[in-house]
C-alpha cells in the first residue's frame, strides 16, 4: 500500500527535518558569511530578533575558529550542525585546527570600559557574546579535532502552533 | 563595502551602503573611514540604516574608527536596527557612543 503524498510523514517530522542542517566550508572569512547567509535562509520561521541572536553566535564562534584555530595563513575546514530540538536549537563545530589554549573556551566576562577613549578595547567581545546568547557551551579536543556544542534558546511554544 | 558622504548643516554623513559589517570586511571599513574622515571637521555622523549585521570584528572596526579620529571630530551613530543595537548594548558600547534613533534628529543635533 503506498501512502497519499505529502502524508508519508507527519507534519512534525517535516517540519523537524527542515531544521535539520549540515553544512561544510572552508576557513575563511567570506566562507563564514556565506554560511551564515544560508543558514539564517533556512531559519526563516524564527522570530527576527531569534534569527539575529543565531547568527551573531554562529559568526563569532566560525571567526573564532578561522582567526585562531586555523590562522588566516592556514586552510582547512569547518563543519556546521544543527538540529531543532524542543529545547532551542543544538549546534556543533568542528575543525581540525590548533586546540583552545588549555583546552578550554573563554569565560568572556566583559571588562569595564576604560575612561579614556584611546584605551577602549577593539576585540575580545566574541566570548562575551557566545556565553551570553548560548547555553550549555561545551568544548572537547577529540584527535586532532575541536568540536563546540552549544544550545540556542527559541522560542518552542509558538514553533509547536 | 562601500560607505557614501555627504554633508549637511554642520556635520558630515557617512552611510554605510552596506548590509553587514562582519569580519570579511572590518579592516577596509576601518581604513575606508579613515580616509573618509581625513581632514572634516566636527561631528562625524555614521548612518548605519542599511546595515542589518554587525559581528564583534565589526564593533570593533566601529570602535578603531572613533579611536583614529583627528583633534575636533567626534563620532556619532545613527539609525541603528534591532540586531546592530542589540550588540552595542550587550557590550555596553552604547554607553561610549552618542546614538540617534534616526539620520533626521542626529542632524537636527540632538540624541533620541
Amino acid at each position: 500500500m503506498q501512502a497519499e503524498p505529502g502524508h508519508s510523514l507527519p507534519e512534525q517530522a517535516l517540519r523537524r527535518h527542515s531544521k535539520d542542517i549540515r553544512l561544510t566550508f572552508p576557513s575563511s572569512p567570506l566562507s563564514v558569511r556565506r554560511a551564515l547567509q544560508t543558514i539564517i535562509a533556512d531559519l526563516q520561521d524564527l522570530e527576527l530578533e531569534e534569527r539575529g541572536s543565531v547568527e551573531l553566535v554562529l559568526a563569532e564562534v566560525l571567526n573564532n575558529v578561522v582567526e585562531h584555530a586555523y590562522g588566516t595563513e592556514e586552510r582547512g575546514w569547518i563543519s556546521l550542525e544543527c538540529t531543532s530540538e524542543p529545547d532551542g536549537l543544538h549546534f556543533r563545530i568542528r575543525d581540525e585546527g590548533r586546540p583552545m589554549p588549555e583546552d578550554t573556551p573563554p569565560m568572556g566576562a566583559p571588562s569595564p570600559l576604560p575612561e579614556r577613549l584611546e584605551k577602549l578595547p577593539e576585540g575580545g567581545f566574541g566570548w562575551f557574546l557566545i556565553r551570553d546568547l548560548s547555553r550549555d557551551v561545551l568544548y572537547q579536543r577529540v584527535g586532532e579535532m575541536n568540536e563546540l556544542t552549544f544550545r540556542i534558546n527559541i522560542d518552542t511554544a509558538r514553533r509547536a502552533n | 563595502m562601500h560607505l557614501s558622504t555627504r554633508t549637511e548643516r554642520d556635520a558630515t554623513i557617512i552611510t554605510v551602503d552596506a548590509a553587514r559589517i562582519d569580519a570579511a570586511v572590518a579592516i577596509r571599513f576601518k581604513d575606508l573611514m579613515r580616509d573618509l574622515a581625513e581632514g572634516r571637521k566636527g561631528r562625524i555622523i555614521l548612518d548605519l540604516g542599511k546595515v542589518d549585521f554587525i559581528d564583534s570584528s565589526g564593533l570593533g572596526a566601529i570602535v578603531a574608527a572613533m579611536k583614529q579620529l583627528e583633534k575636533g571630530q567626534k563620532l556619532e551613530l545613527a539609525a541603528l536596527n534591532a540586531n546592530v543595537d542589540k550588540v552595542f548594548r550587550l557590550t555596553r558600547m552604547d554607553t561610549v557612543f552618542a546614538i540617534h534613533d534616526s539620520l533626521g534628529s542626529a542632524v537636527a543635533g540632538h540624541a533620541g
